[in-house]
């Protein structure tokens, strides 16, 4: 039988198991919608994706083929554009071509790193016919990620974890994407070491665990970050030593340790920093053969050496990092954090913006299981946390979703209230409004002297109006003694969305904190209080 | 230091954007680059010349292996290889200079491969010393007009690049 493109498409799709598509229409995309994601608009997105490591497959429209290269309406070199941010892309100028692109397309991106890959269609390619078969598996003779790790690394791995005296485990977003909370936890219970995570890893080990030290790096813990700096051994997963994470190579590298890594991206190792065991390969297959390895080493935890190196922990841990005033008349963004992670029993997807909320959603919302934490790390992108609270409510219907956000940041994309109301997505909107962006006020204060230009907003919105011009609820709380009784009643209305405006401190800061260019250990604490 | 890459990629539109594209994003340099098909049409050989630490040509290494389309990567710096690149100069040549620039040629094992009255058009090939050496060992005035392919590279002995 023949279709045409457009059907290949949707036939494609559907071959992919893929339930949402995501778009907008245009004259270039209508014999798909019947597609064209604006791509100029898409761009921002899928860089975010793209320095996130995320899987995503982009369908864009493009002029007829006999018209590309002359400047037509609405010709855009999109695969030129998305180029620099995307894993891979493609211009597909033959219907013919179309139904094994996209097989390529899904196949990138889901395997070896993940990462978005743009398929632009031209608009003649679409309304042509052509017979339609699916392939069933696809081969590249250029592309072959490696997925088990070399078994004399993993052994030289195994030889010095067991030797360690000062241990420690540091896991990103690699073992999220790789599915291996699983093979994580067996393997940190079974060695008795302390586990820290990324902003992108959190979920990755249960942070309700006491083995758990918390996220490391510029706004991590105490005691991670001194834990990551003095250990003597270092078990990387899935993590790209990013400079908000271990701050001042030179100064990280002051330290003697031994590390091993394992990625799945060789170029993500020894990029930043030298590595003594690198590991290529998908973190859930590496960690099980390193547990096999250990177990069958007959491996017993110097329990003499842990038991110091714990109690040096304790010692960091006393510091008790996060404290914040708890008898605060103003509403204390952290306290709405907490109060937010007891009423939904820790068990919410949570999505959040860019900025000190995001912070603190991090550092108080205790993620026990992998894929509840959606941010946007590498990229930082303002503006992310609404798109992707209705993409995670899409997938979860029925599930509570809750977006952590600011003041500014909801204000990115704002009018996606619209499309929440259209598709009845009852997401909950907590937003943590102390009228300034906070993250760069904070830098203002700390080291411009003050100087806060730019950051004061004085010109907001009534959110409360704005959420019921959308025909949504919105709920304004303006004393700590309300936080909780809003949130209560928000979280009852399983199919409403429900914007609350938490009017919070304006002083508030995100500690510890590690300036750029300095030392992980050269932290910034909160006042005593 | 300098390195001399060879890749091979699929013979594909775009390809050879990817390639510059990385260079350019992640502030990499490229003294020279070649491309052609090979005899495999599907893939092409491409050679980059690049200077840089030995940790940014590591990156350089695992950059290129990352893009969909490259197939191989070699540092061909690492072993004992051959350089060769491809010169042709359009020089002065008039009344007694002929004799002189035909002498200067030949010295260089170059070959004039064509002629005017007033001029000789030279191809010279060999390593980029070499090239630059021939230009020195010229009157700055007599250089017309010169065009370099820049290096191409291969392994010495019997290892081989091939898919
Ligand atoms: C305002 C702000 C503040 C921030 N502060 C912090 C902070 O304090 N602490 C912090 O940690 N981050 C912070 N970040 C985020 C930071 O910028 C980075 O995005 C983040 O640290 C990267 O996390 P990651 O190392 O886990 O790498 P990711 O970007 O998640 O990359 C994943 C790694 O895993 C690898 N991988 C992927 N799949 C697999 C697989 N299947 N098998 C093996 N390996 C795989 C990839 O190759 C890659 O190397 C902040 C961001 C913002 C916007
Ligand atoms: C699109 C975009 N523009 C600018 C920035 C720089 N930036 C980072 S955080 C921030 C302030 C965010 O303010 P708000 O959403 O109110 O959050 P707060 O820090 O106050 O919690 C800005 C402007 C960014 N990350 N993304
Ligand atoms: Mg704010």
């Amino acid at each position: 039988m023949e279709l045409t493109g457009a059907e290949i498409v949707v036939k494609c799709l559907q071959a992919e198991g893929v339930e949402y598509v995501f778009g907008y229409p245009g004259g270039a995309v209508l014999f798909i919608y019947d597609e064209l994601f604006n791509v100029t608009n898409a761009v921002t997105g899928i860089a975010t994706a793209y320095m996130d490591s995320i899987p995503m497959v982009i369908i864009t429209g493009q002029v007829p083929t006999h018209a590309i290269g002359l400047d037509a309406f609405q010709e855009c070199d999109t695969v030129g554009i998305t180029r620099p941010c995307v894993k891979h892309n493609f211009l597909v100028k033959d219907v013919k071509d179309l139904a094994v692109t996209i097989k390529k397309a899904f196949y990138l991106a889901r395997t070896g790193r993940p990462g978005p890959v743009l398929v632009d269609i031209p608009k003649d390619v679409t309304s042509a016919r052509c017979p339609f078969e699916y392939p069933e598996t696809v081969a590249m003779r250029s592309y072959n990620p490696v997925v088990k790790g070399h078994p004399g690394q993993i052994r030289k791995a195994v030889q010095l974890v067991a030797e360690a005296k000062r241990p420690m485990i540091y896991t990103g977003g690699g073992v999220i994407l790789s599915d291996a909370s699983k093979q994580l936890t067996k393997l940190v219970k079974l060695l008795g070491f302390p586990c820290t995570n990324t902003l992108m890893g959190l979920g990755g080990y249960p942070a309700t665990d006491p083995q758990f030290l918390g996220m490391l790096g510029m706004h991590g813990t105490y005691e991670a970050n001194m834990a990551m700096q003095n250990c003597d051994v270092l078990l990387a997963v899935g993590a790209r030593f990013d400079d908000r994470v271990i701050g001042n190579p030179a100064h990280f590298g002051q330290v003697q340790r031994k590390i091993i890594h394992i990625d799945i991206d060789p170029s993500s190792i020894s990029k930043r920093v030298k590595v003594d065991v690198p590991i290529v390969g998908n973190v859930s297959d590496v960690l099980e053969e390193l547990t096999r390895q250990l177990e069958a080493s007959g491996y017993k935890p110097d329990q003499k050496a842990l038991s110091t190196w714990w109690s040096q922990i304790g010692l960091w841990k006393s510091k008790d990092c996060l404290k914040y005033d708890k008898k605060s008349k103003i509403i204390k963004p952290q306290f709405v954090l907490e109060r937010l992670y007891e009423i939904t029993k820790g068990d919410a997807f949570v999505t959040s913006d860019v900025g000190q909320h995001q912070m603190w959603a991090a550092q108080f919302y205790k993620f026990d299981k992998p894929r509840r934490w959606i941010n946007s790390g590498g990229l930082g992108t303002m503006g992310f946390g609404l798109p992707a609270a209705m993409g995670v409510q899409f997938a979860n219907p029925g599930a509570t979703v809750a977006c952590v956000t600011g003041e500014a940041s909801i204000q990115m994309c704002i009018q996606e209230l619209s499309t929440c109301k259209q598709y009845r997505l009852p997401i909950k909107i907590v937003n943590l409004n102390n009228k300034y962006m906070g993250m760069v006020r904070q830098w203002q204060q700390f080291f411009h002297g003050n100087r806060y230009s730019e950051s004061y907003m004085d010109a907001l919105p009534d959110f409360v109006k704005l959420a019921e011009s959308y025909g949504h609820a919105g709920i304004k709380v303006e004393e700590p003694g309300d936080v909780e009784p809003a949130l209560k009643e928000a979280f009852k209305r399983k199919n409403d969305l429900v914007f609350l405006d938490f009017v919070t401190d304006q002083t508030e800061n995100v500690y510890p904190m590690v300036q750029g260019g300095k030392g992980l250990t050269e932290m910034i604490l909160a006042e005593e209080l | 230091m300098r390195h001399i890459i060879s890749i091979m990629l699929e013979n594909e539109p775009g390809a050879l954007s990817r390639v510059a594209g990385l260079f350019s994003a992640r502030g990499y340099n490229i003294e020279t680059l070649t491309v052609a098909p090979t005899e495999d049409e599907s893939l092409s050989r491409m050679t980059i010349v690049t200077t840089g630490s030995d940790d940014v040509v590591e990156q350089i290494t695992k950059q290129l292996n990352k893009l969909v389309e490259v197939v191989k990567v070699v540092d061909l710096s690492e072993a004992a290889h051959i350089e060769r690149e491809l010169m042709l100069i359009k020089v002065r040549a008039m009344g007694k200079e002929r004799e002189e620039m035909k002498r200067m040629s030949d010295i260089f094992r170059g070959r004039i491969i064509d002629v005017t009255e007033n001029t000789y058009t030279i191809e010279l090939t060999g390593t980029g010393a070499k090239l630059d050496a021939f230009i020195q060992a010229l009157e700055h005035s007599a250089i017309l007009e010169t065009v370099r392919t820049g290096a191409s590279g291969i392994g010495r002995g019997e290892r081989v690049l091939k898919v």
